[in-house]
């Protein structure tokens, strides 16, 4: 009987497996990466995953092994043991060695993505993009390639971008936080009053897309979607100009 | 060591009901309190929780309004957070432990203790009330950031309710605070003879460095919450930009940045983590070497990892900000020291797995839950590292992938953790038994119902799905992800109707339990050398000394496989 009992404890391996074999193949997974760094991201999420799957595997197997060889009812008592230098210093050293690895591992990738410093130099500069309750505003700079000028062309949640240069937006929250996520670009970053940040990336395919909030911003935070059109750059430079007449002839 | 103070070998119980129930200040009484309240808290905590389940898994039909469920969310989250886990496990465990545990009386500050007590119970009068008043409870978040936490125009709930939510919270640290001088006094000052710190049962270690971590990190979120009340009511800028615009209205705030909230607060935040998780652990330590009948593996290599932890903890919380618009090169500085922060927290893992080794172990519900524990801090762990490294947090931050990891963390660790301790520690609590079969099928239920549940979140969380979102369906990129919700829903009733278990069981065994003697569990540490339940003084006659390690298990030649701490030396 306590045999039986020890060995549910396999549930918890085996499900986990179980799970990590029955999600992608029904499509939870993540969204294939379209950006030029989505998938190193993605490289990375990989690596943490071998070896995260190696560590849970390898203890919760420890685990069930103990709970199911020196159950109670086997013969003899416990023993006093509760020292061991060496295993002690390798298991430390052991997991400080592999996750200290990981985490400088990632840093090139990080300065990638993020430092502004480190931007490709030809980055096009795209829009300004403001989020507000709830609602994404962009402004393009028009024919004169300059922001804040009579030429500006202004869109609400429609983002273009052409496809397959580096492009740069500079972030701007005007009344609460945001965060400007495209789930399929690996591109998050938050949205900070008072604050412009750049971000920047390069699409590879092309196709239209959703942009998400996922910053809580109130009680719309959920419907606080916008759009993105990544095209080719004559397409992208077609629809610019279309846009600005629009606005001429509305205005 | 100084005897504790206060009462000494004869004194006597305070009579009459309300001295000795409600406004005592006996330690154990006070712990019971906090329990029973962490219970009432538990229960509402729970109900919002199933509200949210209900409104994900039929969007459609709009059970709740948007600015409802973000308050519901926001109050889920603040209650479980500081009004049952903290209370129960840090709190109630806590005052219970300690005093019989270091072999002391009663706390440094008995009175204190009191206070403590009754000054979070208006905290959590005011927790509850916020959902009455106009524009409903909080909605900013257990988070609070501002400007959604600063201006009433923000969101419905940033009115009355996030007033009512920031005194309450500051009634918590109120509380908070003189509970953790009380641990910290005790148990540096009140051991008894011999109980030097490395004779200190585990659990004690993780009180003292909960306490120690409190202390250092809740003034932070103090002057946060002060700040924010300030630039809600006084028309101060801490956290407000220039050129903030609502509708078609300027407001004059100039100067400020939402960002340093951030800061503050997780410089709290994730100490706080700690403080709620490493108890967890130390429950988990005592009832495995009790249920495998040997010592805990590695003490002082836990004690040190401990150590590690705590001065670590101050220094990692930028982890929570990476895509936060902090200065991107601090990414770098706080991937490497969370990282780093893993590695102690692996060792205690894979020392309380190395407790298993060689032990006779017995599958009581205590130890069941201690098991259990050690899972969830396998996965809480491992999920860790995607979040804790800036490159892979950029894609999960702020998505079900979180709230999945950190439900293992602070939900079921600490969750586990009150599990076992209170199979493990009910008898000394009140003379009786809780019921094994019960015990048994309460961890079943729970465990098959919570595993799947919160990695299906991590999966949701992969697939894009974000947290706070009152109705995902607005958007296509995560029709799969949204596709689990479900299914997770009714796991979810399952996982409530697990606790409905616990919940008769722990009010039957009260009454009608089974009686038990001094030392039901044949454990070793000093509470086990007093009566069930422990009278008032701790022990009718002297204090027992500490004359050896707190676990000595597994010993053979005499007739028990144990002595006790207290045993004098032949
Ligand atoms: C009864 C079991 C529980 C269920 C079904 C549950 C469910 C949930 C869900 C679905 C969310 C996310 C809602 C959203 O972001 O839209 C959430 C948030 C949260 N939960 Fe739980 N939860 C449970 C227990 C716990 C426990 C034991 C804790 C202990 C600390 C906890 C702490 C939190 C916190 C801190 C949040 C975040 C709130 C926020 O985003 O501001 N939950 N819970
Ligand atoms: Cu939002
Ligand atoms: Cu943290």
């Amino acid at each position: 009987m306590n045999k039986l009992w020890s060995l549910l404890f396999l549930a918890v391996p085996v499900g986990s497996v179980g799970l990590f074999i029955w999600a992608p193949a029904n499509g939870h997974w993540w969204p294939k990466p379209l950006s030029s760094y989505g998938a190193d991201i993605d490289y990375f999420y990989y690596l943490i995953t071998v070896i995260t799957t190696i560590m849970f595997l390898v203890t919760e197997l420890l685990l069930t092994w103990a709970v199911f060889k020196y159950r109670s009812d086997t013969p003899g008592r416990a023993s006093h043991w509760h020292d061991n230098k060496k295993l002690e210093i390798t298991w430390t050293a052991a997991t400080a060695l592999i996750l200290l690895w990981l985490g400088v591992y990632q840093i090139g990738i990080w300065k990638d993505v993020k430092f502004p410093g480190r931007f490709p130099k030809d980055a096009q500069l795209v829009a300004e993009v403001t989020g507000r309750q709830f609602e994404w505003r962009f402004r393009y700079p028009g024919a004169d390639g300059k922001l804040h000028t009579v030429d500006d062309v202004q869109t609400v949640n429609e983002l273009h971008v052409p496809v397959g240069v580096p492009v740069k937006i500079l972030l701007k929250a005007q009344d609460v936080l945001h965060s400007f996520f495209l789930p399929n670009f690996r591109v998050k970053q938050d949205a900070v009053p008072g604050v412009e940040i750049p971000v920047w990336w390069k699409s590879t395919e092309e196709g239209v897309f959703d942009l998400v909030c996922a910053e809580l911003c109130g009680w719309g935070h959920y419907k606080m979607k916008g759009r993105i059109t990544v095209e080719s750059p004559e397409k992208f430079q077609a629809w610019l100009t279309k846009t600005w007449q629009e606005q001429e002839a509305t205005r | 060591m100084i005897e504790s103070s206060g009462h000494e070998g004869g004194h006597e119980a305070p009579r009459g009901f309300l001295r000795r129930y409600v406004f005592s200040t006996d330690h154990k009484v006070i712990g019971i309190q906090y329990f029973l309240t962490a219970v009432v808290m538990a229960l509402v905590a729970t109900v919002l929780a199933m509200l949210i389940r209900v409104q994900l898994a039929w969007p459609e039909k709009a059970v709740v309004a948007p600015e409802t469920y973000v308050s519901l969310v926001t109050m889920h989250g603040t209650l479980m957070v500081f009004f049952v886990v903290s209370l129960a496990l840090v709190s109630g465990f806590g005052n219970f432990l300690i005093p019989l545990h270091v072999g002391a009386r009663d706390m440094a500050y008995p009175f204190l203790n009191m206070l403590s007590f009754w000054v979070i119970v208006p905290g959590c009068v005011l927790m509850l009330a916020s959902f009455l008043v106009e524009g409903g409870a909080a909605a900013a978040g257990w988070t609070a950031y501002p400007p959604l936490s600063a201006l009433g125009k923000a969101v419905p709930g940033s009115g009355l309710g996030q007033t009512l939510w920031l005194l309450a919270m500051a009634l918590f640290i109120a509380s908070f605070t003189m509970g953790g001088l009380n641990y910290v006094t005790t148990i540096v000052n009140c051991r008894t003879r011999g109980m030097s710190m490395m004779r200190l049962p585990l659990v004690v270690w993780t009180f003292l460095i909960s306490a120690v971590l409190g202390l250092l990190s809740f003034p932070a979120l103090t002057a946060a919450a002060i700040l924010l009340l300030l630039d809600r009511h006084a028309g101060t800028s801490f956290y407000l930009p220039a050129g903030l615009v609502f509708g078609n209205e300027t407001l004059p705030h100039q100067g400020g940045t939402p960002l340093l909230f951030q800061h503050l607060f997780w410089f709290l935040g994730h100490p706080e983590v700690y403080v709620l998780v490493l108890p967890a652990l130390g429950i988990g330590f005592e009832v495995i070497a009790a249920f495998a009948r040997r010592p805990p593996f590695g003490y002082r290599l836990s004690v040190y990892s401990i150590l590690v932890i705590a001065v670590l903890s101050m220094i990692v919380w930028g982890h929570h900000m990476f895509v936060s618009g902090m200065n991107p090169y601090l990414g770098k500085y706080f991937s490497i020291v969370t990282v780093l922060i893993t590695v102690p927290f692996s060792v205690l893992g894979l020392n309380l797995i190395a407790s298993l080794w060689r032990g006779r172990i017995r599958l009581d519900a205590a130890m069941l839950f201690a098991l259990g524990l050690v899972s969830a801090i396998g996965i809480g762990g491992l999920g860790g590292l995607y979040l804790g490294t800036a490159t892979s947090d950029l894609y999960f931050h702020d998505s079900y992938f979180v709230v999945g990891h950190f439900h293992f963390t602070i939900g079921t660790v600490t969750f586990f953790g009150i599990y076992a301790g209170t199979y493990y520690w009910f008898p000394k609590m009140f003379g009786r038994r809780m019921d094994e079969g019960l015990g048994r099928v309460h961890f079943w239920l729970t465990v098959t119902s919570l595993f799947p549940m919160f990695l299906l979140m991590h999966y949701q969380g992969l697939g894009g799905l974000l947290r706070r979102t009152y109705d995902p369906t607005v958007y296509a990129y995560n029709a799969a992800a949204r596709g689990l919700n479900l299914s997770i829903t009714l796991l979810a009733f399952g996982l409530g109707a697990g606790q409905i278990v616990f919940l008769v069981n722990l009010f039957r065994s009260m009454f009608a339990g089974e009686r038990t003697g001094e030392n039901p569990w044949q454990a070793t540490t000093l509470e086990w050398t007093t009566e069930s339940p422990a009278p008032h003084g701790n022990w009718r006659r002297e204090v027992p000394s500490a004359h050896r390690s707190p676990y000595e298990y597994g010993r053979n030649g005499g007739a028990e496989d144990f002595v006790l701490q207290s045993a004098e030396k032949a």
